[in-house]
């Protein structure tokens, strides 16, 4: 897709007057949030595992030119084929080629965040190539014509409503009077049609989890059984997959994915978790007579060994979206490209460039919950940090935001002039917001006015409070 | 750009980007080292059980993700299980399956209602069943391995999947399943598709509510044998 992350700030004037998505939104406290804490409080371990899975990326990157070779040494000895995409421009020449030798008409799809990043859909559309998403989520994202706003639920900014809608505009050939109230019905009518796509497809694309070197094996995980399909009945199959995606052995995917599923979901595993290795053996009755990897570069390498390597370790679990008060207000969409939330205020920047992207660092409290959730632990803030250094520094800054700075680094670099200056100013504040305790609209604060009520100060500065809390002990 | 310097271009940008000097046989060898020795990291304590209290571990996770779970002395309790389950669950007394020499050694004609079909999976198939070559307590999961015996399209296509594993073959860690695997396959080596599963098909997508049989089985039912 075109980045639109430019438009941050307007995307969002919209997305907060969107009734629908607020709604849906609702839902994540409740879901994913909840779900998380208590997988957490259920494994001893995590705390630890978080560590491990940390160090066995560590270690992966560090050593990263050897363990894929050794990973394309294994899938070439299993039969596979290993292409290397530095750019999207190479991946998807590269799977348009592998589609057209197959003289594919339909290619069904599993979900892959790399397909999104590289476009790869409306590439293989402009070619007379359908490709189908068969992941529910981005099916219904898909028959809308809209990108996912979630890495790992594409959909959740739909509701029940908005799925029946689009069905019944899709799906004509289905009775008219058919009831589709519950989302099992919802469900049932989308693995019917699903069903028979997934059977007449050519080529089945999906992503990869992880890549293993000590066997040269691709591993998917899903809840849906969809990647399964994908994968297991085209005559072809292609697994896209960026480099980092790489760990040595069985032992090292283990712990990550003692990680992902809690840190994503909720859940101790996801129900199907997929080792494949190379197309089918001889004997075999079922599986693809071909199997192609493309490992994607397109910015990594420019990230490794930077002061935004960190980021590479990220498992694409969504943790930290689903803990972002920004993201849980203004969803996915807002963020105006592939990855949203966090990450995304991190990674899209780090791909695509800073004048692209410059506001999505700024899309942050700095609250911290992101890497406090993160199985990785990714410094999600300190790097949101350094891009809006990059950003003042380029001079991208709007004036009167510099001025204010400006005026305020002068106050706070003069301790005195600070503590005369906020002594006036806070009892004044709490004598006036006194009566209800909130300003509904405050001087030269209008943009945080705008949307809610700025607190009230008590009445005492901290330094005051504090010299008072220390004259007592 | 064509395919050898694209490779070229991606490696030398890590080797760069890591500043590896020309001489990194210490490297070389911390990465041989690791993928021979395949070192186990942390392996939560409660993966660790073994015996009684490991198939009751195994039985719970798996109950606790919506499979259901029965047991068979030998496996000539297996006909009479399997019709059972079927006629409970309003199911048709017909299955597919591979050619593993368990569904050989099964007397099937102790349940003469039963019609066996063998193959891989097809789309209109409603019942299948698999055996399960080894599983990990630690979350409940089944490790099926693709072939003739057991071909991969069987454990997704169905509407109901059965499944059939040995007692012995219950291990407590995905480490002690791995390295079970690699007995039988040899170091760094694994079969096309190892399918791990946890329960049946299910989805969230809509609303957050979990709804089961999203693409694969709605159903999935174990029996453990011994």
């Amino acid at each position: 897709m075109k980045p639109q992350s430019h438009a941050f700030k307007a995307n969002v004037a919209q997305a907060l007057t969107n009734e629908p998505l607020k709604k849906a939104l609702g839902g994540i406290k409740h879901g994913f949030v909840a779900n998380r804490a208590k997988a957490r409080t259920n494994l001893p371990e995590f705390e630890e595992l978080r560590d491990e899975a940390k160090a066995v990326k560590e270690h992966t990157l560090a050593h990263l030119d050897l363990y894929l070779e050794e990973y394309e040494a294994k899938v070439s000895e299993a039969g596979g084929h290993v292409h290397w995409a530095p750019s999207a421009q190479n991946a998807r020449d590269i799977i348009l080629n592998i589609c057209r030798e197959a003289d594919a008409k339909t290619v069904t799809k599993g979900k892959t965040m790399i397909g999104e990043e590289i476009a790869i859909n409306e590439h293989l559309a402009k070619a007379d190539i359908t490709p189908v998403e068969t992941d529910l989520g981005e099916y219904l994202v898909q028959i809308r014509d809209e990108p996912p706003s979630h890495i790992i639920a594409p959909a959740i900014h739909l509701t029940k409503a908005q799925v029946e809608s689009d069905f019944r505009q899709l799906h004509t050939d289905l009775p008219i009077d058919r009831v589709l109230d519950e989302p099992g019905q919802l469900v049932a009518e989308a693995r019917k049609v699903l069903r028979e796509r997934f059977l007449a497809a050519d080529v089945g694309i999906t992503g990869a989890n992880l890549l293993i070197a000590e066997t040269g094996t691709s591993v998917i995980v899903t809840n849906e059984g969809n990647g399964d399909l994908t994968q297991c009945l085209p005559r072809v199959h292609i697994v896209i997959a960026s480099i980092e995606k790489t760990v040595p052995t069985l032992e090292d995917a283990n712990t990550i994915l003692r990680v992902l599923a809690r840190s994503a979901t909720g859940q101790e595993c996801s129900t199907y978790t997929t080792y494949t290795t190379g197309p089918k053996r001889p004997g075999d009755p079922d599986g693809p007579e071909e199997y192609h990897v493309v490992l994607l570069d397109n910015g990594r390498t420019e990230m490794l060994g930077s002061e935004f390597h960190d980021m590479l370790r990220c498992i694409r679990c969504g943790a930290c979206m689903n803990h972002c008060p920004v993201y849980g207000a203004v969803g996915g969409h807002a963020y105006g490209w592939v990855y949203p939330g966090p990450m995304g205020a991190v990674l899209t920047p780090s791909l695509i460039g800073i004048d692209e992207a410059g506001h999505l660092p700024n899309a942050s409290t700095f609250c911290g919950r992101c890497e406090a959730v993160c199985p990785m632990r990714i410094p999600l803030p300190k790097m949101m940090r350094q891009y809006r250094e990059r950003e003042y520094e380029k001079g991208n800054t709007p004036p009167l935001y510099k001025l204010g700075m400006k005026l305020w680094a002068f106050a706070a670099k003069r301790h005195r002039l600070y503590q005369a200056l906020t002594g006036l100013a806070i009892p004044l504040m709490a004598r006036l917001g006194k009566r209800s305790g909130r300003f509904r609209t405050f001087p030269l604060a209008g943009g945080w006015t705008r949307h809610r009520d700025l607190p009230a100060p008590q009445g005492k500065t901290f330094q005051q409070l504090w010299r008072e809390k220390e004259a007592k002990s | 750009m064509n395919t050898a310097q694209s490779r070229q271009f991606v490696l030398d940008a890590i080797r760069g980007a890591l500043d590896i000097k020309s001489d990194d046989t210490v490297r070389k060898a911390t990465v041989q080292k690791r993928l021979k020795a395949h070192p186990s990291n942390l392996v939560p304590e409660h993966a660790k059980s073994s015996g009684d209290a490991n198939l009751e571990l195994f039985i719970e996770k798996l109950e606790g993700q919506s499979a259901s779970v029965s047991r068979a002395v030998s496996t000539s309790d297996i006909p009479e299980i399997v019709a059972a389950y079927l006629r409970e669950n309003n199911l048709p007394a017909e299955f597919r399956t591979g050619s593993d020499e368990l569904f050989e050694r099964i007397p099937w004609e102790t349940a003469p209602t039963l019609t066996r079909h063998q193959g891989r999976g097809q789309g209109s198939d409603a019942v299948t069943m698999s055996r399960a070559r080894t599983a990990a307590a630690e979350t409940g999961t089944l490790f099926l391995t693709s072939g003739a015996e057991n071909p991969t399209t069987l454990n997704f296509l169905p509407d109901t999947h059965i499944m059939v594993i040995s007692r012995k073959d219950i291990l407590g860690s995905y480490e002690d399943a791995w390295n079970a695997l690699r007995q039988v396959y040899g170091p760094r080596t694994l079969p096309r598709a190892v399918n791990l599963v946890s329960g049946p098909s299910r989805t969230a997508d809509i609303e957050q509510i979990i709804v089961m049989g999203a693409h694969g089985p709605r159903r999935l039912h174990v029996i453990i044998v011994g």
